[in-house]
């Protein structure tokens, strides 16, 4: 493994080797004092964040640290970005300090492919524009792991705005790599033209889908999507798809919620949904993506061997 | 003017004979003091024509200009090109036509025709001045707003009714702007795994409908550029059928290549409108073997570096065409079994000739000696870096192509000899 550009890159074997190792770092880190392992000393790894992530840009941050590896952030919003060529730019920038790992996030699709047709260190997709986020999909599959003990034949619902879900993209192709049956649930408009071919079921109906849900996923629905016609109101999407009291009721007694974060409480998901502590691992996830984190980055610079 | 015997040529890949050239025309008679072309095994065509060139001058000179890219023509089999009209500044006025022209006879390699915008600053606003440029010393034929479609469904008719004063033509790019706001590349299988914004066939199809209804109802001429789905091709079909006074040009990258292309998220491959699916290049094949698609036409798009060596999205659409059209056409329609040589030649020289207001090209005695000799046998790999073009972004580089041209003539003046420009 060079590069991990698509979760859909990866083998069965090569995700569940993922998995197995950010176990392995979570054990080895666990009851340390000093939250550190000495593996990647001397690497260094960029963080090229185009597009704002507070949240992913530290949890890599943090997953490169606790490595020890060398750690810079580049955060390139704004300014240049929108000129593209600033892409190439910093890919020639990067090849002359010497990186090991550039993780990059991007408002465009397919942003990382082109950096790593331009740099020789490995590039790791930390979510492109409305393409993938695969360390997102491979900390839900790690998370669905520790809840419920396997992923293989985990029903998976996937809920709201598939259409420009990079975090639906990768968990699609993932999943059923590992063996889940995903059904994605959304309104028509918010599903890709071709989504037929995808390997996943598709459903208008999410009170008809969540009794046969192991698992129920809900992707973040931004407000802006309503002037564009996707859908009436906020008030009926919510109604429609978003994920309350009364439907939590709907699942199985031991199916679990699941968000990629940003929420917006009260649209896709009630206040009382995300922090239900039985079902929602949705603060767990965000633990679990440090340690998914170290072991794609320690598998991709070679610290196997 | 030099006299040039062309020996053992096939023209049209029919029987060997001698070409005689002299006086600019294909002559009968004395070959004395003729400078010989062996050209045996090589097929003769009259000169290609393209409907759809962008030459970038004036504005942008560091993609092309028209002595580049009249080179490129040259080299790709041409002896008369028209120029789109989205440079800038705009090709709107008799001023910037002229000037455009006026290059065009300077380079002396290609007949430059340019292309006249329809609406003021390609706004689809008000009509330009179409009749000052159908008047001017470039006798503009054919007006467009490549690029944008002529939106305003009103406005678009009064077009096709003015024009018709002057035998003039409206080249519509085809294109719903409302539906492919943001858009990427096709909409359907492949845009929805790699997360681009889908451009919808019908988006084309529904602005074609509505062009050949207008273009019916006012008894005007239609042409409609770039046709690349399926469905447009049976749109024509009914069109024609009711006797519609309408054509189409088809370009030879959506002959060939496929929307997969985009999964390399390499923006040499994005263009507008897009690379569709492999149903949609069979049935533009079949359309443009039975003529529902008149002509093939490059839609050559220049590119700086800086414009192609980006993320897909910050990329510009378009794709050189000019020097590797006939050798595609060869490969997606002669190899096929779907055109001979002859209706090569229909395609790319007689009919957008006819499209464009041309006189009708020929390799008959007294004609103008405008032909192009072509080496059928040839294969060739496409050097980004060794082309004519000032820009590189070639779809082809690397993809072993069929079919060379080894020399031009204009007007009985060789622009390429030996597979080189002569000027
Ligand atoms: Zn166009």
């Amino acid at each position: 493994m060079k590069h991990l550009l698509s979760a859909g890159d990866l083998s069965r074997d090569e995700a569940l080797t993922v998995l197995d190792t950010a176990v392995r770092m979570d054990e080895a880190l666990a009851g340390r004092e000093v939250k550190k392992l000495p593996t990647l000393r001397g690497r260094t790894v960029v963080n090229l964040f185009f597009e704002d992530s507070t949240r992913t840009r530290i949890s890599f941050e943090l997953a490169a640290k606790r490595l020890s590896a060398d750690v810079v952030t580049f955060s390139a919003k704004g300014s240049s970005v929108s000129k593209g060529e600033s892409l190439k730019d910093t890919a020639l920038t990067l090849e002359a300090m010497g990186a090991d790992a550039v993780v990059c996030r991007h408002a465009m699709s397919g942003a990382p492919h082109r950096l790593a047709g331009w740099v020789r260190g490995s590039v790791l997709n930390a979510g492109d524009g409305t393409h993938e986020h695969p360390t997102q999909a491979l900390l839900d599959a790690y998370t669905m792991r520790r809840r419920l003990g396997r992923v293989d034949g985990l029903r998976v619902a996937i809920v709201g705005d598939v259409l420009h879900s990079r975090v639906a993209r990768s968990n699609v192709l993932l999943l059923h790599t590992l063996g889940a049956e995903v059904t994605l649930v959304a309104p028509p408009t918010l599903l890709p033209v071709g989504v037929a071919e995808w390997p996943a079921a598709v459903s208008y109906d999410l009170d008809a889908t969540l009794p046969k849900a192991d698992v129920v996923m809900m992707l973040r629905v931004q407000r802006e999507r309503m002037g564009q016609a996707y859908f009436p109101s906020e008030r009926e999407y919510s109604r429609r798809y978003g994920l309350d009291r009364h439907r939590m009721g709907l699942l199985p007694d031991d199916a679990i919620v699941m968000h990629p974060g940003p929420m917006n409480r009260g649209m896709e998901i009630a206040a009382e949904v995300a922090d239900d502590p039985r079902r929602s691992t949705i603060v767990e996830q965000v633990s679990n993506g440090v340690s998914v984190r170290m072991a794609v980055l320690y598998l991709l610079l070679g610290g196997a061997q | 003017m030099s006299t040039w015997l062309i020996k053992g040529v096939a023209p049209y890949g029919g029987d060997p004979v001698d070409l005689l050239v002299a006086d600019g025309v294909i002559a009968e008679g004395s070959a004395a003091g003729a400078q010989v072309l062996d050209a045996a095994g090589l097929v003769a065509l009259p000169g290609l024509v393209d409907l759809h060139t962008h030459l970038r001058e004036p504005g942008r000179e560091d993609a092309e200009t028209v002595q580049t890219g009249s080179r490129a023509a040259a080299l790709g089999g041409y002896t008369a090109v028209h120029a789109m009209a989205n440079t800038d500044p705009v090709a709107d006025t008799a001023g910037v036509v002229e000037q455009v022209w006026r290059l065009g006879r300077e380079a002396g390699l290609v007949d430059v025709r340019p292309v006249g915008a329809v609406t003021v600053g390609l706004r689809g606003e008000r009509l330009a001045e179409l009749g000052a440029m159908a008047d001017s010393a470039a006798r503009v034929r054919v007006f467009s707003d490549d690029g944008m479609a002529v939106h305003d469904p009103q406005l678009m008719r009064r077009a096709l009714e003015y024009v018709k004063a002057f035998g003039g033509v409206v080249a519509q790019h085809a294109e719903e702007p409302r539906l492919t706001e943001g858009a990427q590349m096709n909409e359907g299988v492949v845009a929805a795994r790699l997360g681009l914004t889908g451009w919808p066939a019908a988006a084309e199809e529904a602005m074609i409908a509505r062009d050949v209804l207008l273009a019916a109802h006012v008894g005007s001429r239609l042409h409609v550029c770039h046709v690349s789905t399926a469905g447009s091709v049976d749109i024509l079909r009914w069109a024609k059928a009711k006797g519609t006074r309408v054509t189409a040009e088809v370009t030879p990258h959506h002959l060939l290549l496929t929307d997969d292309l985009a999964a390399t998220y390499d923006p040499v491959y994005k263009v507008n409108p897009p690379l569709r699916t492999a149903q949609d290049v069979a049935a533009l094949r079949a359309g443009l073997a039975d003529g529902t698609i008149d002509a093939i036409a490059t839609d050559h798009a220049p590119h700086a570096l800086e414009d192609k060596e980006t993320e897909w999205g910050a990329a510009r659409p378009g794709m050189l065409g000019l020097e590797t059209a006939l050798s595609v056409a060869v490969l997606a329609m002669r190899e096929t079994g779907l055109l001979d040589w002859r209706g090569l030649a229909e395609r790319m020289s007689a009919a957008p000739a006819r499209i464009g207001g041309l006189p009708a090209p020929g390799l008959v005695v007294g004609a103008p000696a405008s032909l192009t000799l072509v080496d059928p046998a040839a294969r060739w790999t496409p050097d980004p870096a060794a082309s004519a073009s000032r820009s590189r972004n070639t779809p082809y580089a690397g993809r072993e192509l069929p079919a060379r041209v080894v020399a031009t003539f204009l007007r009985g003046e060789p622009t390429v000899l030996d597979g080189k420009a002569t000027r």
